[in-house]
């Protein structure tokens, strides 16, 4: 067997995503290689030959692999494939876009989303936004796999794997990139900070969220938002935390003014130790949270910070 | 231009769903279903970009039972022009669906294909990357905005950590995500006159395909239920127990 990993880069900064993809790719078993596409990535190709359990780090620089569109990783993907078993990448954005488009080249479905290992060919993914869990076994000779991170341990960095150049250049006029506009914060991101604290629709408007950023600046947490807070204008999007945005698996979650719906429970139940607080005695986050707080969040909020 | 957008019967999103008994699958007999909500988008899309004349046609496309009509019939309610109905009973997904669609842009070259990112039953988000690989056109997934000018369209994107805007050679491939607009609800007259528009049904072997093979779905089990705890009285008992018995802080 023998596994290629998309590896994760933002910035020239190798992600974690990707020290839990190999960690996958372990599991699974075999050599794993990584492959860094990008332009300008020799920093990133350093750290990713740091990561243990990675035989060879396979480098394609080259402009058109700037900004990890679709059309061009794809192609670079499919001249690499038939050297590999497996090809593993997180189910991030960046992972959900391109693999697709290489299973389907290579005439093989895709494993979303994986959770398990149960063998080389068979995964345990979450089906029904994580209220079901399948078992699936693929019959591909290919086997292309996202794999959800936080469900994975990440490796070590002590490995020291060779890197080597890979010549081709893919050659896209299908698609241009135009701009990015990325959210800038100094808190950790909420996909791998190790603690978050999130609003929901008790906290009455946007600018409540004030008191969730102080709580999160003295526990160097994440700050996110159920799905009905974004529903009602409080927040942006990519601060959803649920089926429909982010996945996430703290150490710490603290649901503040969130009332508990499964599209909700669905991106962060499996969080090590979850908070609730919430002055609805019945809220349904209370049947998961291992402490529950009933009160008025606007009196509490103030009092955790102080007591933090 | 012609704007082809596909559409899924799924699970309604409100329902609570059961696992069968011998974990063979999700149990859908006597289930509430619905047109997947990002299908809803979709489909929004589609008929925004007819009311603004820049499409000229909208084409509503389901691969699925003979049941799934009924989601193509609301299609239809929602301002869709015409259906066609893809029929098969197999279990498809995302590549066997891709590979269907593919057979059916082949037919209609439409200018723009929109779909769901991603059904809310198998969750697997392939489905409109795969057609877009299978027919050799480019992708604009998980869109949150779309412009259409001068044979492109500028798809922005959500990403991790914030949005990207790409531009995209027509004919291409969109798949919508949350925010990319909230959809009508389709009103009486129109479900009345939606009845009445032509809705066309092919099968796999009249489209000159087979269904490709899914994955061996072995089992499917109810996910390990998470305990409640307890409730705390105050602040101070919350963070003497989360330092000292949780030791998270």
């Amino acid at each position: 067997m023998s596994i290629l990993v998309l590896a994760e880069h933002h910035d020239g900064q190798l992600a974690s995503a990707t020290a839990h993809v190999v960690g996958a790719a372990r599991t699974i078993g075999g050599d794993v290689d990584l492959l860094v596409a990008g332009n300008h990535v020799t920093g990133v190709a350093e750290s990713a030959a740091k990561l243990e359990g990675v035989t060879r780090v396979r480098v394609a620089d080259a402009p058109a692999y700037a900004h990890q569109l679709a059309e061009p990783l794809a192609d670079l993907l499919v001249s690499l494939a038939d050297d590999y078993t497996h090809v593993l990448a997180a189910s991030s954005t960046t992972g959900k876009n391109v693999l697709p488009r290489l299973a389907a080249l290579k005439d093989v479905n895709q494993i979303s989303d994986i959770l398990d290992v149960e063998s080389a060919d068979t995964f345990k993914r979450p089906i029904y936004a994580g209220n079901a869990i399948a078992t699936v076994q693929s019959a591909d000779p290919l086997k292309v796999i996202t794999v959800r991170t936080t469900a994975f341990e990440p490796v070590g960095a002590s490995g020291s794997a060779s890197v080597e150049a890979v010549d081709f250049v893919a050659d896209n006029t299908l698609s241009r990139f135009i701009g990015e506009d990325l959210a800038q914060s100094d808190r950790p991101e909420l996909g791998n900070a190790r603690i978050v604290i999130s609003g929901g629709r008790g906290m009455g408007n946007g600018d409540n969220f004030k008191l969730l950023d102080a709580v999160a600046d003295k526990l160097g947490a994440a700050v996110g938002a159920s799905r009905a807070a974004v529903d009602a204008g409080f927040v942006p999007n990519d601060m959803q935390v649920g089926q429909t945005g982010k996945i996430v698996a703290p150490e710490l979650y603290i649901a503040v003014g969130i009332s508990g719906a499964i599209q909700h429970l669905a991106g962060m139940k499996d969080s090590k130790v979850i908070v609730a607080i919430n002055k609805d005695d019945d809220a349904p986050i209370f049947q998961v949270a291992d402490y529950g707080l009933v009160g008025d969040l606007f009196e509490l909020l103030p009092e955790l910070e102080q007591k933090l | 231009m012609k704007v082809l957008v596909a559409v899924k019967r799924v699970i309604d999103y409100n329902v609570k769903i059961r696992v069968k008994p011998d974990h063979s699958d999700v149990d859908l007999t006597n289930v509430k279903m619905a047109m997947n909500p990002f299908c809803e988008i979709a489909v929004e899309e589609a008929v925004r970009l007819k009311e603004k004349g820049i499409a000229t046609e909208v084409v509503a496309v389901t691969v699925g039972p003979k049941a799934a009509q009924e989601q193509l019939r609301t299609a239809l309610a929602l301002g869709a022009d015409r259906a066609i109905h893809v029929e098969t009973d197999e279990r498809v997904e995302s590549l066997g669906v891709a590979k269907l669609l593919k057979g059916v842009v082949d037919q209609e070259k439409p200018d723009l294909v929109i779909l769901g990112k991603q059904a809310i039953d198998t969750d697997n988000n392939q489905t409109g990357q795969m057609l877009a690989a299978l027919a050799g056109l480019p992708q604009g997934t998980f869109a949150s905005a779309i412009g259409i000018e001068a044979g492109e369209i500028e798809v922005t994107r959500e990403i991790d950590g914030g949005l990207q805007t790409v531009a995209l050679k027509l004919p291409a491939v969109v798949t919508s995500d949350l925010r990319l607009n909230e959809p009508r609800y389709a009103k009486l007259p129109d479900i009345m006159k939606a009845k009445k528009k032509p809705l066309e049904t092919h099968t796999p072997e009249s489209l000159g395909l087979t269904v490709s093979a899914a994955p061996a779905l072995l089992k499917v089990e109810t996910p390990a239920e998470r305990k409640g705890g307890v409730k705390v009285a105050s602040v101070d008992e919350l963070v003497d127990k989360l330092k000292n018995e949780a030791k998270v802080l």
